[in-house]
């Protein structure tokens, strides 16, 4: 027996029409281009791609452009989890504004972003010189980049959880109560688990925002090579060198890690809708 | 606790729980002033009516649920919690379905799986808050034999929750009727429904059918006829009304008792029913009359009234 059927006529109208379109939108703007640059990377065969993942220099844009990444995601994942539980559980003045201020990052030009962030965070900034007289510098270092990406990935964690915290059922609350469970055992075995599906989806999302992220990064980046030079950056450069090949070697890279990686992000969220009962 | 919806009673449960707090009065368990504890120190068993089960646990792992929060000092061994898990769902009668999820359940089921949760806990008094109210009628019927059994082999103190009249004068030992936020009677049900205190709680319990009459020199008057009524001791003169139960009346010839017309006359399962138009209103009232009764509709009949129920009007 075959999973993968297509369906018998239902009185449902529509599949061919609507498979027909995604097929299409997929191919024009996802799988051909995707492919053509896979294509390109090819010239250089698997050995060639090797070679430019571990040249020295994209070897470190790399591990910073995933470890700040994957950093800001789960930070991103925690706060907005936090986020989203204060705007939808509590009532306070200014909440509608709050609300609205979380999705600034999604609609600022990210370069904005990134000379905004650059502009407190550098040692003579509002927030930078608070640090700097503890040595402690965050503009144009990898926290400066952690922190534009925290930034820039927020709005998908906070977004994704807040319908479901919204969802959840008082009396569960109290059952819980009634039964002995303190407020944090509640919070922790009857609030949070169900949230679980959500927080990953919005990670997985935050986590792919934030390795895409260029505009708001090179600003407050300093762009050090070996220090704080992200991927996407090199394959900008490679570009201006006209090296094309190797601006797709190291993007045919990038789409593999994260690939994998949203892969596995996938599959804990599958096994964790099964363990919760979403069946 | 009965009452119409609005009365107040699901306040009163949950203040009783200690979801909710009173603005005065205090909360007592047996000589236990509990007023200030919290919900969790009033180790109560609180059944709600969409059931408020844990949709990511199991059934036993929702049963397991009060044991496992508790202080490690307190709390059973795994094994024990196991054996007690063991022993709700079979004293609930959902052998098998322990690893079930609860999306995976009946309705009747689930409600039995949140007592169950209830009552691992050993609470000191098990509240219910209209628990067979969203199941069917079946259903309903079968969980209340149920737990009237359950209440028995258990012996936990257990208030319940209800609008529905029947459910709480087959269930209780005692029964509270609310109405508007007070205490309208307190009292077996054999005394709320013999002796009711109040014209609330008689026209809540059953049908009736009320009729403005006038006391005077211990007779009854109907629209200035006197009626073959005996007044109850300690009724004073003026204006009344009469309530009257189908139960209480019996049919006679016209010319005794409150006058009536028939309405019309339908075969039950069990006999016959007559609907009669009381004295001159346009009050109907059902009445079960034995099969071989001879009964057209307009014809006039009398009916006796076995006792008379009577309240000043206004």
């Amino acid at each position: 027996m075959s999973l993968s059927r297509f369906p018998a006529p239902s009185v449902i109208p529509g599949f061919g029409f609507a498979f027909g379109y995604t097929i299409l939108y997929l191919g024009l703007i996802v799988l051909i281009p995707l492919g053509g640059l896979i294509l390109r990377a090819s010239d250089i065969g698997l050995a060639g791609l090797w070679a430019v993942a571990t040249n020295e220099r994209v070897a470190a844009a790399l591990k910073l452009s995933f470890g700040t990444s994957a950093l800001a995601a789960t930070f991103s994942a925690v706060f907005g989890l936090v986020i989203a539980w204060v705007l939808t559980r509590y009532r306070f003045p200014g909440r509608r504004l709050l609300d609205a201020a979380v999705d600034l990052p999604f609609a600022l030009p990210t370069a904005v972003a990134g000379i905004a962030l650059s502009a407190i965070y550098a040692q003579n900034g509002v927030i930078g010189s608070l640090f700097a007289p503890y040595g402690i510098r965050i503009a144009y270092t990898p926290i400066g980049i952690f922190i534009a990406l925290v930034f820039v990935s927020i709005p998908f964690t906070v977004r994704m959880v807040q319908p479901l915290i919204a969802e959840i059922d008082r009396e569960l609350e109290e059952a819980s109560a009634t039964l002995g469970a303190r407020r944090g055992q509640t919070v922790w075995r009857v609030l949070l688990p169900p949230l679980i599906p959500a927080i990953l989806t919005g990670l997985a999302l935050a986590f792919a925002r934030a390795v895409g992220e260029y505009g708001s990064v090179i600003f407050i980046a300093g762009n050090l090579p070996y220090v704080s030079e992200i991927a996407p950056l090199l394959i900008v450069i490679k570009l201006e060198e006209f090296d094309y090949t190797g601006a797709t070697a190291i993007a045919t890279v990038m789409l593999m890690i994260s690939f994998s990686v949203l892969l596995l992000i996938n599959l804990i969220q599958a096994w964790s809708r099964k363990r919760f009962g979403y069946v | 606790m009965l009452g119409p919806s609005g009365s107040g009673k699901t306040t009163l449960l949950r203040i009783i729980a200690g979801l909710e707090f009173a603005t005065e009065g205090s909360v007592f368990f047996g000589a236990e002033d509990a007023t200030h504890l919290s919900v969790q120190q009033r180790r109560v068993g609180f059944v709600f009516q969409h059931y408020a089960l844990f949709k990511h646990l199991t059934v036993a792992d929702n049963i397991a649920y009060g044991l496992k929060v508790r202080p490690r000092r307190e709390r059973p061994p795994a094994a024990a919690i196991k054996r007690r898990v063991e022993e709700l769902i079979d004293l609930v009668q959902l052998n098998d379905l322990g690893r079930r999820y609860p999306a995976q359940l009946s309705g009747g089921q689930r409600q039995r799986v949140a007592l169950a949760r209830a009552l691992a806990v050993e609470p000191r008094v098990l509240l219910l808050d209209e628990p067979f109210g969203a199941l069917d009628a079946k259903v309903r019927k079968d969980l209340r034999r149920w737990l009237r059994e359950i209440h028995d082999r258990t012996g936990h103190t257990t208030i319940f929750v209800t609008h529905d009249q029947d459910e709480a004068l087959e269930l209780a030992d005692r029964v509270a009727i609310l109405s508007n936020g007070r205490l309208e009677q307190v009292g077996t049900p054999d005394e709320v429904y013999e002796n009711p205190a109040s014209p609330f709680v008689l026209s809540f319990l059953g049908d009736t059918a009320r009729l403005p009459v006038e006391v005077r020199d211990d007779k009854v008057f109907l629209a200035g006829e006197a009626l073959d009524v005996a007044v109850p001791p300690g009724t004073g003169p003026g204006k009344h009304d009469i309530y009257l139960r189908p139960n209480e009346l019996t049919l006679t010839e016209a010319g005794t008792g409150v006058p009536g017309i028939i309405a019309s006359v339908r075969r039950t399962v069990n006999g016959r029913r007559a609907e009669v138009r009381v004295a001159f209103s346009d009050k109907l009232i059902e009445l079960d009359v034995p099969p071989g009764a001879d009964l057209n509709v307009s014809d006039r009949i009398g009916l006796k009234v076995q006792q008379a129920r009577l309240f000043p009007s206004g």
